[in-house]
């Protein structure tokens, strides 16, 4: 029973922290400077991971369908396999696994120490809202970071999916990508990258919420830190089910 | 000195956590200009009473008046003018760790006055200059002592120029002689800038050093107040005791 009571005693705790950062996110004075450092933070330092990743999908995509289509005849449809598989899917999920990985593990931990160390406090007492100036700075550079993350694992991916396709049989670039993306259309490729953002407020929200409820010094830190990564990581998952169905259904 | 103008007011202030009643009904007066010193036992709320003035912890039932304004149970903009004039030393500094020391006292000053960049950055030397900081400016808090963490606090504290500040064990976990320059500091403030302040410390050289009066808690109750003299001739068993132990 205690468990039940503080499964919905956190789901209470995250919405009223949603309502308050929402109403301090839109309300001035706009903290402009702290959410470009964000935006530098979240977004350009997480590009490297992002990139990576997305190219090892690719080059992974690559090998592996090229042997499944050899059976089927089908070894011409490679490109847009690849293209789709990755611009629908793939992309988005992987980007979102990686930044919930690398920025919610640094936002919990971040935010979880400031917190243990009173700097939170520190902040509220000298009139500052925390939830403006850590929160929501933190939310929004997720939000918008994501969907450019998530364009930049597309890019690195269908790249490196062509050296990979090239080294077993030369194609040129420009055919490769006329190939791909012959029939990709823009609802193939917007709203699936749109829906980053949606991750990126996941990952944001929960992590921030991981972060500044932490309590019990340093162990209290390290907890914060992985059940940032661990929830926002499956509420990703869950969020992907959900919108691939909504996207599906207005998006077909 | 009128009642009406002391710019601390506490009256039948109660609060728990749990089953656990930290204060019992405090009430207390802090004239202006005055330095109080609250002490007693590690856990009898000293700084749950410093957290609930400054609005960082909502109490359970009684009244708060800061600067002749109610601040239990007042919207957050309303509590945040009234922080504005209060500062707050923490206990272990509480210094933003991805800020300079510089950048740390500008941090307040940057959101709350009117001042250009330039001229922030020249308050917070002269404040860092009158805690004898000012070589330190560039350094972040972790490559400082935890002394001079403190004094840094304590800049960033009175940047806003507050009426009253609040202090959480200013001398603490530091020698003898940087605590002493700390309660120098204290008595500094309030004869250069007639700061009211409330200090929780277990520090009962330094307490004698720089407060007007004390106040002692126990079981969340003030079991004695007055100066260190009326402390002194109490007949209070735990008075007595403490007073006999910090001697």
């Amino acid at each position: 029973m205690p468990y039940v009571i503080s499964f919905f005693e956190w789901f209470g705790g995250l919405g009223t922290f949603c309502a308050r950062m929402a109403k301090s996110a839109f309300s001035r004075p706009f903290e402009f400077k702290e959410f470009v450092r964000q935006l530098d933070a979240i977004g350009s330092k997480s590009l490297p991971l992002v990139a990576l990743a997305g190219a090892a999908t690719g080059v992974v995509l690559s090998l592996q369908t090229r042997d499944s289509l050899s059976r089927f005849g089908a070894k011409s449809m490679l490109p847009a396999v690849i293209v789709f598989s990755l611009i629908r899917e793939t992309g988005p999920v992987i980007t979102g696994l990686v930044v919930s990985g690398r920025v919610g593990a640094g936002i919990g931990a971040e935010l979880g120490s400031m917190k243990v160390t009173e700097q939170i406090d520190a902040m509220e007492a000298s009139a500052v809202n925390p939830y403006k100036f850590l929160g929501a700075t933190r939310v929004l550079a997720c939000i918008l970071m994501l969907p450019l993350l998530t364009l930049a694992a597309d890019f690195f991916g269908i790249v490196l999916g062509w050296v990979a396709n090239t080294l077993a049989e030369p194609v040129s670039f420009q055919l490769f990508i006329q190939n791909g993306f012959k029939a990709v259309t823009f609802n193939d490729f917007l709203p699936p990258t749109l829906k980053t953002a949606f991750f990126g407020l996941i990952i944001g929200v929960v992590s921030c919420f991981q972060g500044m409820n932490t309590s019990g010094g340093t162990e209290g830190v390290g907890r914060a830190a992985t059940s940032s990564v661990v929830l926002s990581s499956l509420f990703l998952i869950l969020a992907d089910v959900v919108l691939v169905r909504f996207l599906l259904v207005f998006f077909p | 000195m009128k009642k009406a103008d002391s710019p601390v007011i506490v009256t039948g202030l109660r609060k728990s956590f749990g089953k656990q009643t930290v204060l019992d009904g405090i009430d207390l007066r802090v004239e202006r200009g005055e330095t109080v010193a609250v002490l007693g036992r590690s856990g009898t709320g000293k700084s749950v009473l410093l957290k609930l003035l400054i609005g960082l912890e909502k109490p359970d039932a009684g009244s708060i008046q800061i600067l002749g304004q109610e601040i239990n149970g007042i919207p957050m903009d309303a509590l945040n003018e009234i922080r504005k004039k209060m500062g707050f030393l923490f206990q272990q500094s509480a210094l933003y760790d991805s800020l300079s020391v510089a950048e740390n006292v500008e941090f307040p000053l940057s959101r709350h006055s009117k001042l250009s960049e330039s001229e922030r950055k020249q308050k917070a030397r002269q404040l860092l200059q009158s805690v004898g900081l000012e070589r330190d400016l560039g350094k972040m808090p972790s490559e400082i002592s935890g002394g001079m963490q403190k004094r840094v606090a304590l800049a960033r504290a009175i940047a806003l120029d507050p009426e009253v500040v609040l202090f959480d064990e200013p001398t603490t976990g530091l020698d003898p002689i940087t605590a002493s320059e700390i309660a120098d500091l204290i008595i500094k403030l309030r004869e250069e800038r007639q700061i009211t302040s409330i200090v929780v410390t277990h520090d009962m050289h330094a307490a004698r050093k720089f407060s007007d009066s004390m106040l002692m808690l126990k079981d969340g109750t003030i079991r004695a107040q007055g100066t260190f003299e009326d402390l002194e001739k109490s007949r209070d068993e735990f008075v007595k005791r403490f007073l006999r132990e910090a001697a």
